[in-house]
């Protein structure tokens, strides 16, 4: 057990003196593109659920409503100071606008009578559609979702390109890895074919390679997130001057610090994966003759 | 200890390295397997730690049968082995002293424990003065004696040793022979290769000649 420790021990130093600061530099900068993108989108979703939350409500009048009805319910809704903005739509505008629909006017003609009722398009910051549904003379009210819904597909699209993007570069880590491994197989040759000749074990010689590519992809991982960091710092010092201009004190945020520790433990991750195919297929390739 | 029995050794390309060997070394013996270049010596050597394996016979090594052993079980029968090779297989980036230490890196020897051996080693082939020198400024007899002190610090039960006296003036060979003579003296059974006959009949030891791929 101890013997074990020691060689892990011995291992990780040999290793960690191997980490190359350029080769841990660019997979950093591979890895600081999604991470930066997932924070972004982290960061934009809360702007974009507010956004979400101010949609358009129409409220459809019962059609035995009389003409007083119908204008005390538009000035209630105008005295409302919840609404942002009110707009009256008579049954007969309705109707005119849904004949202009290709195909729909003789279907309409064929009707006879005008079903549509008359209806109110307001705009408010508060979800306030149920209390208007309660309000005399309202017959059905109906909140426009379609905004929530296109921002929502938007972020998805973004999300899938934040994927994609994380998927190439992590194995263009993988390939980096690799490729470090097998120049310092490659290099170390003579070491490992004495080693060999004198009873090292396959494993015992891999192991300083494990360590070397687990590391590398672990301090590539925190590089990416100094990346980001720093790049969310440059951006925030423009955004506060455009945000205050609109009243609001929106920033970027840093990755929360449990989606950090998971881009360093990936990466550190695919540097081990890489480091174990290079060692699997170049080490085994090397035997004392 | 070492038993060849009826071993050939065909390389792929069709030459015959090894035709018919049998042959057996007792435990505590010293033997000196001679015949030309290109005799065979070095490839019966190589089937001992298994860098080479036979196409036919088998090659018992301390009650196991190398021709049949696994690929992971290799570096277990070469750490109870010494060997010894005609180009010293020295690691010029590293003193003298972490040359010796290698073999013990990967047993589970304690640091401590293993320094105190790797250095004694050193004072049995008469360089434990030069241990922070690097290979590189040795001379080669003085190489060849680092690869011996490497290959007994371990303490194996068996030396073998291909040519470790090829390059090396009359003084400086005799001088490595001592040292394996010595060593089996205390009881490691020694087996080295040589080409040269006149050194080899000072010794009065038993003399293995290779030729024609059999032992004469």
């Amino acid at each position: 057990m101890i013997a074990w420790l020691r060689h892990h021990g011995q291992a990780l130093r040999l290793g960690s003196r191997k980490v190359s600061v350029l080769n841990a530099l660019v997979i950093g900068i591979a890895l600081s593109l999604p991470a930066a993108g997932t924070a972004l989108i982290e960061s934009l979703r809360p702007a974009g659920e507010r956004l979400a939350l101010e949609p358009r409500i129409s409220l459809f009048v019962a059609p035995q409503a009389r003409r007083a009805e119908v204008e005390a319910l538009g000035a209630r809704l105008r005295a409302d100071r919840r609404i942002a903005s009110v707009r009256f739509v008579p049954r007969e505008e309705a109707l005119k606008e849904m004949s202009e629909v290709q195909g729909l006017s003789e279907v309409i003609g064929a009707l006879g009578r005008n079903p549509l009722p008359d209806a109110f398009v307001v705009t408010s910051k508060q979800d306030i559609a149920g209390e208007l549904a309660k309000l005399p003379g309202v017959a059905h009210v109906q909140a426009d979702a379609a905004w929530a819904r296109r921002l929502a597909a938007a972020a998805a699209i973004a999300q899938l390109g934040v994927a994609v993007l994380a998927a190439l570069l992590g194995a263009a880590l993988v390939a980096v890895t690799f490729n470090t491994i097998r120049l310092q197989i490659l290099t170390q040759r003579d070491e490992i074919e004495v080693s060999k000749l004198l009873g090292a074990t396959d494993s015992f010689i891999g192991r300083p390679f494990y360590y070397l590519g687990l590391l590398q992809g672990l301090v590539g991982g925190v590089v990416a997130l100094a990346i980001v960091g720093a790049v969310l710092g440059l951006l925030n010092r423009e955004v506060r001057v455009l945000a205050e201009s609109y009243g609001s004190n929106f920033r970027f945020a840093f990755l929360p610090l449990s989606e950090a520790g998971l881009v360093v433990l990936l990466a550190a991750v695919l540097g081990w994966l890489g480091a174990w195919l290079s060692v699997h297929r170049h080490l085994r390739a090397i035997e004392p003759r | 200890m070492v038993s060849f029995s009826a071993v050939a050794k065909r390389y792929p390309g069709g030459q015959e390295a090894l035709k018919d060997v049998s042959f057996s070394l007792e435990a505590g013996e010293l033997a000196f397997l001679t015949g030309r270049s290109g005799a065979g010596k070095s490839t019966l050597l190589k089937l001992i730690p298994a860098i080479e394996r036979p196409s036919a016979g088998s090659v018992v090594v301390n009650g196991q049968n190398v021709a049949s052993l696994k690929r992971a079980a290799i570096p277990y029968l070469r750490r109870n082995l010494g060997l010894v090779f005609q180009d010293q297989k020295l690691l010029y980036d590293r003193s003298v002293f972490d040359n010796v230490m290698l073999p013990l890196a990967f047993s589970a020897q304690a640091p401590k424990e293993a320094a105190r051996r790797a250095r004694a080693a050193l004072d049995k082939v008469g360089l434990l003065g030069r241990e922070k020198a690097n290979p590189i400024q040795l001379s080669g007899g003085e190489q060849q004696r680092v690869a011996i002190a490497r290959a007994v610090v371990n303490r194996p039960a068996i030396l073998v040793a291909d040519e470790p006296t090829a390059n090396l003036d009359a003084e400086s060979a005799a001088r490595i022979l001592e040292i394996f003579v010595a060593f089996n003296q205390v009881g490691v059974t020694v087996l080295i290769a040589s080409h040269d006959r006149t050194l080899v009949e000072r010794y009065g030891k038993r003399v293995l000649r290779l030729e024609g791929g059999r032992i004469a």
